[in-house]
C-alpha cells in the first residue's frame, strides 16, 4: 500500500508540470493589442498603470521560456503574483475564495449522494418496475437540465407565485452558519441535482450487476433478508466504482459552481473569476484556473488512495 | 470494365441497405432511442432552415408587442423590446447546431487522432500522452474556456476550436481504450507481419473497426458542446449579442424582465434540456445497438 501511495504522488509531478504548461500558454496567448485594449477599458486606472508597466507586471518583456520559469518559481515560493487592479496578492484572492467554493461543492456533493444512493440501490434492487422507470427517466431528464436554467427558474418562479426568492447578500459561514446554510441550501440543491444524477445511473449500473453475482445467490439461498444482501453484501461491492465517479465528479462540480456563483450571487472561486475576465485581470485569472486544476487533482489523488482503503484487492496488489 | 461497373452499385447498395436496416432496428429495438433520434434531426433542420422558418427576424423590434405572454402571434411570447420569441430561439437553434455539430465533429477527430496513436503506438508516447490527458481533464471544460475567452475575446472561431481541444483530448480515452482491444487481434499482427506501414495499419485496420465507439462518442459530444456553450453564453462570454443564442437568451438585460415575463426563462431553456436530453438518449440508444461492451456505462 505505501508503494502504491508513493507511485501516485510521483505519477502527479509530470501531470502537475504539464497542467503548469496548459495553464501558461493559455494565458500567454495574448495578442499584443490586448495590453492596448486593458489599457483602454480601465481607463480610470490607465494614468496608474502605464504601457511598459503592464508589460512588465505580465512578465511579456522576456522570452517566453523565461517567463515560465520565473512564474513557475513564484509560485513554488507561494507567489502568484499581484492583481493588476487590487494590487493585492492573488494568492490571498484565491484563498480568501476557496473556502466559500468548497463549502458549495461539499454541499452540493451531500445532496447529491443523498438524492441518487436511496433512488439508485432502489432502481437496482426493482429492475424494470414503474419506479424504476420513473427514476431512470428522470436521471436522464437531469442530466440534460442546464443547472444555469434550473437556478434561474429557482430565483423566478418561486419569487412570482409566493413573492419568495433566494437570499443573495451573501453572509460568511464563519459570521452566521445558520443564515449561511439557508442561503447555501438552494444553490447547492440546484449544483447538487446534475450530479446526482450521473450518480445514480452509475449506482443502479453497478448494483445490478453486483446483484448478479454468485455469492449473492449464496446469500439469497442462506435465507438472509433482502435488507441484509442488499446493505451489507450488495452495495459495499457496488459502491467502490461510484466512489471513482465522484472523484471523476470534481471538474464538473467546480466548473458548475462558476455559473450558480453567479447565479445567486455567491462569492466564490466563479465569481473571481468571471469578475477577473470582465477587468482583464490576467494574474488572477492565471491563479484561480491553475488552483482549480491543482484542487481536482488533489481531489482525484484522495479518490483513488481511498480505493485502496475501500478494495482489499486494490490494497494488496 | 463491365465487371468493375456492376461491381460499384452492389458496394454501395450493401452499405445503404446497412443503415436501412440498422435503422429499422432501431426503431424496433429502441423506439425512445428512434424518437429522440427524430427530435435531434428536427433539431438540425430548424436550426439549418431558420431564416426560413423563423416568423420574425430575430432582432426585429416592435415595442407595441412589448413583454406579450404566449399568443397564437407569439407562440412563445416577446420579450422586453418586442422581440418574437419563437424567432430568437430557432436562431439559438442555428448556433447551436452550427457549434454543436462542427465542435463534436472536430473533437471527435482530434479524439480519433490521439486514441489511435497512443493507443497504437504504446510506449513513450503513450505515456506522456496519458499524462498530458490527466493534466487537461483535471481542468473544467467552462474554466478552461472562460480563461481563453478572455484572452482571445468572444467569438463563434475561439468557441469552436478551444471546445474542440478540449473535449477531443477528454474523449481520446475512450477512443484509446478501443484502440487498444482491437490492436491485438490476429488481423493486426498479419498486416504487421507481411510488413503494412503504420499508417495503413491505422487507417485500413484499426479505424473500420473502432466505428462504433466513434460515433457514439460523437452524438454525446454534440449534446455535451451545446450544453457547454450555452453555459458560456449564459455567463455573456458565448457569441457576442446580437446574435440570439440559447444561453444568452437566459441571461443579460432578458434576466431583469423575467419577473414581468416568466416565458422568457421558459422557452431557451425548454429549448435547450429537450435538445440535450433527445441527444442523450439517442446516444444510448446508439451505443446499445453499436458497442455491447459500452453497455451502461456512463
Amino acid at each position: 500500500m505505501r508503494t502504491y501511495v508513493i507511485r501516485r504522488i510521483l505519477a502527479l509531478i509530470p501531470t502537475l508540470l504539464f497542467a503548469s504548461m496548459i495553464v501558461f500558454v493559455t494565458i500567454r496567448m495574448i495578442p499584443g493589442d490586448v495590453i492596448d485594449l486593458m489599457l483602454s477599458q480601465n481607463d480610470v486606472s490607465a494614468d496608474k498603470l502605464s504601457r511598459e508597466r503592464l508589460i512588465q507586471a505580465l512578465g511579456l518583456d522576456r522570452s517566453m521560456p523565461e517567463q515560465y520559469f520565473r512564474w513557475i518559481w513564484g509560485i513554488l515560493h507561494g507567489d502568484f503574483g499581484r492583481s493588476l487592479w487590487q494590487s493585492t496578492p492573488v494568492l490571498e484572492q484565491v484563498l480568501q475564495r476557496l473556502p466559500v467554493t468548497l463549502e458549495l461543492g461539499l454541499m452540493a456533493l451531500l445532496i447529491g449522494l443523498s438524492i441518487a444512493l436511496p433512488i439508485g440501490i432502489y432502481s437496482a434492487v426493482r429492475q424494470d418496475t414503474f419506479g424504476d422507470m420513473l427514476a431512470r427517466s428522470f436521471s436522464i431528464l437531469m442530466l440534460a437540465v442546464p443547472s444555469f436554467w434550473l437556478g434561474t427558474m429557482v430565483m423566478v418562479f418561486p419569487s412570482i407565485w409566493w413573492g419568495w426568492s433566494p437570499e443573495v447578500n451573501y453572509v460568511n459561514l464563519t459570521e452566521d452558519p445558520l443564515q449561511n446554510l439557508k442561503q447555501m441550501i438552494v444553490p447547492a440543491i440546484v449544483l447538487g441535482a446534475a450530479l446526482s444524477a450521473v450518480t445514480m445511473r452509475m449506482t443502479r449500473t453497478m448494483m445490478l450487476e453486483v446483484l448478479r453475482q454468485d455469492y449473492i445467490r449464496t446469500a439469497w439461498a442462506k435465507g438472509l433478508p433482502e435488507r441484509l444482501i442488499v446493505m451489507r453484501h450488495a452495495l459495499r461491492n457496488a459502491l467502490i466504482p461510484v466512489v471513482t465517479l465522484v472523484g471523476l465528479q470534481a471538474p464538473l462540480l467546480i466548473g458548475g459552481a462558476v455559473i450558480i456563483e453567479q447565479i445567486f450571487v455567491i462569492p466564490g472561486m466563479g465569481l473571481l473569476l468571471l469578475d477577473a475576465v470582465g477587468q482583464r485581470d490576467y494574474p488572477v485569472v492565471t491563479g484561480v484556473f491553475l488552483v482549480v486544476g491543482l484542487s481536482v487533482m488533489l481531489i482525484n489523488l484522495v479518490v483513488d488512495l481511498s480505493y485502496g482503503l475501500l478494495d482489499p484487492r486494490v490494497r494488496r496488489q | 470494365m463491365s465487371a468493375t461497373s456492376e461491381a460499384l452499385p452492389t458496394v454501395a447498395s450493401a452499405s445503404h441497405g446497412a443503415i436501412v436496416c440498422f435503422v429499422v432496428r432501431l426503431f424496433q429495438e429502441k423506439p425512445f432511442g428512434a424518437i429522440a433520434g427524430l427530435v435531434f434531426l428536427l433539431f438540425v433542420v430548424c436550426g439549418s432552415f431558420a431564416n426560413v422558418l423563423a416568423p420574425y427576424g430575430f432582432n426585429e423590434i416592435n415595442l407595441i408587442e412589448r413583454l406579450q405572454p404566449p399568443t397564437w402571434q407569439h407562440p412563445f411570447g416577446t420579450d422586453n423590446l418586442g422581440r418574437d420569441l419563437l424567432s430568437r430561439c430557432l436562431y439559438g437553434a442555428k448556433l447551436s447546431v452550427i457549434i454543436g455539430l462542427s465542435a463534436a465533429g472536430l473533437a471527435t477527430v482530434i479524439s480519433v487522432s490521439i486514441g489511435m496513436l497512443t493507443g497504437y503506438l504504446g510506449g513513450r508516447v503513450d505515456m506522456i500522452g496519458q499524462r498530458l490527458v490527466d493534466a487537461y481533464m483535471s481542468f473544467p471544460e467552462l474554466v478552461i474556456l472562460i480563461a481563453v475567452v478572455s484572452v482571445l475575446g468572444p467569438g463563434m472561431l475561439q468557441i469552436i476550436g478551444v471546445l474542440s481541444l478540449v473535449f477531443g483530448i477528454a474523449g481520446s480515452r475512450i477512443i484509446r481504450s478501443a484502440v487498444l482491444s482491437v490492436r491485438e487481434n490476429m488481423y493486426v499482427h498479419a498486416a504487421q507481419s507481411i510488413g503494412c506501414s503504420t499508417g495503413r495499419i491505422l487507417w485500413r485496420h484499426i479505424l473500420p473497426n473502432i466505428m462504433p465507439p466513434i460515433i457514439v462518442l460523437f452524438t454525446t459530444r454534440v449534446g455535451a458542446v451545446i450544453l457547454v456553450e450555452s453555459g458560456l453564453s449564459f455567463l455573456g462570454l458565448g457569441v457576442p449579442p446580437p446574435t440570439p443564442t440559447w444561453g444568452g437568451l437566459l441571461s443579460g438585460s432578458g434576466r431583469s424582465y423575467m419577473f414581468q415575463g416568466p416565458w422568457l426563462a421558459l422557452a431557451p431553456g425548454l429549448c435547450l434540456t429537450v435538445v440535450v436530453f433527445a441527444t442523450n438518449v439517442f446516444g444510448d440508444a446508439l451505443r446499445d445497438l453499436l458497442d455491447p461492451r459500452m453497455r451502461g456505462s456512463k
